[in-house]
């Protein structure tokens, strides 16, 4: 017990945040315990609203108001001294000089923690020149090793762009450097990958673990992904509603859980580890007489080329490159990819939201005779959308926040004048019974539902027209896990009933692993690879489908899936 | 960067032209022409008028050519000879007019924006940061009371104060004895004792509104992700907002300084006619009322122009302050 304490260099006791609020006092964190020790990366895991990300900031004092700390002490042991954080005043000048200083922070939004108006290297100079006594020289010379470290090509050049000229990974990486610049003793690092691509995420993860183990840091790593966990944690606190649950070392906790909500976390992960749809679907596929629903031929669509009026030629943006896919009756059609491989333009292309620049979409109406949609005028187009619809990403923007639920659900039905009065408000029953939700909510409005209610709804609205397709655009990715899997398992759930066919496009290789039939893996707007889902998940062919499966981290900490992965070399 | 200003440079000029062209459209709008009213006055005064040699002044103009080689000749005139044309009104050259009345009118006017700058700005800030102090809601208070005074009313309540309390009379711009002596450190203090209350009442509603927007802008910034990092890194908190936020906020400040420059022509008439101040904004409102037509279309012109100007002078400024701007 003695050895270990001589480890601790953060140590967290009895800690409490209370935020006042117009009515009564809300209590974000509750007596929550832990000590951050050298060398080793503690994880605090939960769902959103769980209190983690305001532990962390509690850290450093800069919780925003009207949060505070109520009780409780924190303790940074640094230079053989300690110092009682909770003690020391927040605008004060001892905090300011921890602060970047004895503890670097960084951010889940590597697209907004950067000033726009500054340039890069300006940011990273400015946390040397706090706190040493370095000349704006040397502070330079600096941030240009740590871009360095951080594995910024050309650190000179890049040092004097701006952040919306980096890519999202790249801007992580500068935020590390950041953190890092004054050799902190402790990094806290508040959910750094979750607005990244899987590849990306890896290269993150493998880049702080390798800089915290050359420079002996403690870490603290808040995430909600049990699978970043087993990847890099040594030991895990898992926190709900502002309270530990559970805590102990990442093994225990992956393999000898206590808490009924840490194995709940942990099985609605592990249940994404499977494909939920046996082989019987692949069955009837493989019968001859099915022809697909949705046929996508050579589909293109390409923007700007154009002549600009004083400037350069433009070279046209190939968003989606010669694509080609079927969809056949019943199956669930996966569309995996990185932000901006197109697969979302592709999903608008075949709902024909956006017109295509080449190609044909052929679809199998009810009677069984093919029309090609990009023909469509605007009365057969208004057919076709109540035969497609589609799932959006956020709960929270796409529903019409001054409309109820009744209108929302029932506006498909009201529009294409198939029931009114009496007869919509039993169909929206019927729907929302359908999704799991209680009829008796039709009259509320949206902001009175959670996230995962929300997209219930958002399904429940889909369904109205009883469509035949669904094109689901990453309709589970703004949810928490548990709630994610629910969703899933409704969808699945609702197929069944009534015979519907899916293309899921996700960047979540999980929920399509565990959702679907076949998978399309999209990269720079081409389909590099297409197949059964099992098989793409396990033994991927082509080379950037198999950097893309090697990246997605693994929930089992004695089985470290992305540290042995797979790179696919910039082509 | 370079490129950028040549593109927007560039762009001005069919801008100009089509203002050009409707400022003219706008002078031959009234019915009748600069001849007609020169007969209407000749006959007012008791002379006859000759039939022909009304006929021989309108080749003169050239008011018998059709309206586009009319057009060319005045505004050939104005590009390359400076020459607006006559006001019949004051019976004077239109340029000596406006130059006479522009370079006060941009002194006060100048001299008011920058007032209002240094007053708005930090105001602003304060009351941002401090959200619901007691300063924001006296700054909010004030502010408030600011937009709903009329300027005018402003106007008189402040010369009343000045005559009764410090025995000065703020009517014109200089006091009698000085009204046409050569310049000297007198009249310059007279002339800048003269302008304190009409910058005060020129800026007091710019200041009231100002204040109002730079909080709502730094309200919108304060807590970015970008703040919070700037605080983790260990910086003071008036320095990170000055550095970060406050950079950020500015932004929607610097594209309204495009309306400002012709507001400074043809704003705050009615607080000039009440001061008594010699500047464009009561010429032309009595231009207008007299359909005194070149001089009219002139201070329309320059209006126009001063807008494009002014709106390149805030784009170019936005693309300084913003990189974001510069590089699109």
């Amino acid at each position: 017990m003695e050895n270990r304490d001589q480890d601790s260099v953060m140590s967290v006791e009895g800690l409490s945040l209370d935020f006042k609020l117009r009515k009564g006092i809300f209590h974000a964190v509750r007596d929550v315990s832990f000590q951050i020790r050298r060398g080793q990366t503690l994880c605090l895991v939960g769902e959103s609203g769980s209190g983690k990300s305001v532990t962390a900031r509690s850290l450093m004092q800069i919780v925003d108001s009207p949060g505070r700390i109520a009780q409780g002490r924190i303790t940074l042991r640094a230079d053989g001294r300690e110092i009682d954080i909770t003690a020391l005043d927040p605008k004060g000048k001892e905090v300011r000089k921890l602060r970047g200083a004895k503890i670097g922070l960084i951010f889940q939004e590597p697209m907004s923690a950067l000033s726009p108006f500054h340039t890069i290297g300006n940011q990273i100079d400015e946390v040397t020149l706090i706190h040493t006594d370095l000349d704006a020289k040397a502070a330079r010379q600096r941030t240009l090793e740590l871009l360095r470290q951080v594995e910024i090509a050309n650190p000179e050049q890049m040092a004097e762009r701006y952040a919306f000229e980096y890519s999202g990974g790249m801007r992580q990486r500068v935020c590390i450097a950041m953190a890092l610049a004054c050799n902190p003793d402790v990094l806290i690092a508040d959910e750094p990958t979750t607005a990244l691509d899987v590849t990306t995420q890896a290269e993150i993860l493998d880049l702080v673990k390798r800089l915290q183990t050359e420079r002996g840091m403690a870490m603290l790593l808040i995430t909600h992904d049990m699978g970043i966990v087993a990847e890099v944690a040594d030991e895990v606190a898992v926190m709900r509603y502002g309270r530990i649950v559970e805590h102990g070392s990442v093994d225990k906790i992956f393999h000898a859980p206590e808490h009924p909500y840490t194995r709940q976390l942990l099985d609605a992960t592990l249940k994404l580890e499977q494909n939920a749809r046996p082989a019987t679907e692949a069955a009837e596929v493989a019968a001859p007489d099915l022809k697909p629903i949705i046929s996508v031929r050579n589909l293109a669509k390409h923007y700007g080329g154009g002549r600009k009026l004083l400037g350069k030629d433009a070279p046209a943006i190939r968003a989606v490159d010669d694509v080609s896919l079927d969809l056949m009756p019943g199956e669930n059609l996966g569309i995996v990819g990185e932000s901006g491989s197109g697969k979302t333009t592709l999903g608008r292309l075949i709902m024909r939201i956006i017109d295509p620049t080449a190609g044909t979409i052929l679809y199998r109406q009810k009677d069984g005779s093919e029309v090609d949609v990009a023909a469509l005028d605007k009365a057969q187009l208004r057919a076709y959308h109540a035969e497609v619809r589609m799932i959006f990403q956020d709960p929270f923007a796409s529903l019409n926040p001054r409309m109820t639920v009744k209108q929302i659900v029932g506006d498909p039905l009201y529009v294409n004048k198939l029931a009114g009065g009496r007869a919509l408000e039993e169909k929206v029953a019927e729907l929302l019974d359908m999704v799991g939700l209680e009829p008796s909510m039709m009259d509320r409005y949206p902001h009175a539902f959670s996230g995962g209610q929300r997209q219930r709804i958002g399904i429940a609205r889909a369904l109205a027209l009883n469509p035949r397709v669904i094109i689901a655009d990453e309709a589970t990715s703004a949810l928490d896990v548990s709630i994610r899997s629910q969703i899933l398992d409704l969808l699945l759930d609702v197929q069944r009933r009534l015979g519907l066919s899916f293309i899921f496009i996700s960047h979540d290789i999980s929920v399509v692993r565990y959702f679907c039939d076949r998978v399309a893996v999209m990269h720079r707007g081409k389909v590099v690879e297409q197949g059964e889902a099992a098989r793409i998940c396990v033994a991927p062919e082509h080379p950037y489908s198999q950097a893309l499966i090697s990246a997605v981290p693994n929930p089992d900490p004695r089985n470290k899936r992305m540290l042995q992965r797979v790179r696919l070399n910039a082509s | 960067m370079l490129h950028y200003v040549i593109k927007r440079v560039l762009y001005m000029i069919p801008t100009m032209i089509a203002i050009s062209i409707v400022a003219f459209l706008l002078i031959q709008l009234p019915p009748g022409d600069f001849v007609t009213s020169l007969a209407a006055q000749m006959s007012a005064q008791g002379d006859s008028v000759d039939p022909t040699t009304l006929a021989m002044l309108r080749r003169q103009y050239g008011l018998d050519q059709p309206i586009w080689v009319q057009y060319w000749i005045w505004i050939s005139n104005i590009v390359f000879h400076g020459d607006f044309g006559r006001s019949f009104d004051f019976d004077v050259p239109v340029s000596d007019l406006l130059w006479a009345r522009l370079g006060l009118t941009f002194v006060l006017a100048f001299t008011a924006l920058v007032f209002t700058w240094l007053v708005a700005l930090p105001v602003g800030i304060y009351s941002a940061v401090r959200k619901y102090s007691v300063g924001d809601y006296v700054a909010t208070f004030l502010s408030f009371v600011g937009l709903a005074v009329p300027n005018f009313l402003l106007a008189l309540v402040l010369m009343y104060i000045a005559l009764q309390l410090f025995g000065v009379s703020i009517d014109g711009l200089y006091s009698a004895q000085y009204a046409n002596a050569p310049w000297s450190w007198e009249k310059f203090l007279d002339l800048a004792q003269h302008l304190v209350v009409p910058v005060i009442v020129l800026a007091s509603s710019g200041i009231a509104a100002l204040v109002r927007i730079m909080r709502a802008n730094l309200l919108d910034e304060l807590f970015k992700p970008y703040v919070t990092t700037a605080r983790a890194k260990g910086l003071s908190e008036w320095r990170l907002i000055a550095k970060y936020p406050v950079r950020a906020a500015l932004n929607p400040f610097v594209s309204t300084i495009g309306w400002t420059l012709p507001e400074l022509v043809s704003g705050a008439t009615v607080t000039a006619i009440v001061l008594n101040l010699p500047t464009t904004g009561p010429l032309l409102l009595r231009a207008l009322i007299a359909q005194d037509v070149y001089l009219a279309g002139a201070m329309i012109l320059m209006l126009s122009v001063l807008t494009v100007i002014g709106t390149l002078i805030s784009d170019l400024l936005l693309a300084w302050l913003d990189p974001r701007i510069r590089y699109r």
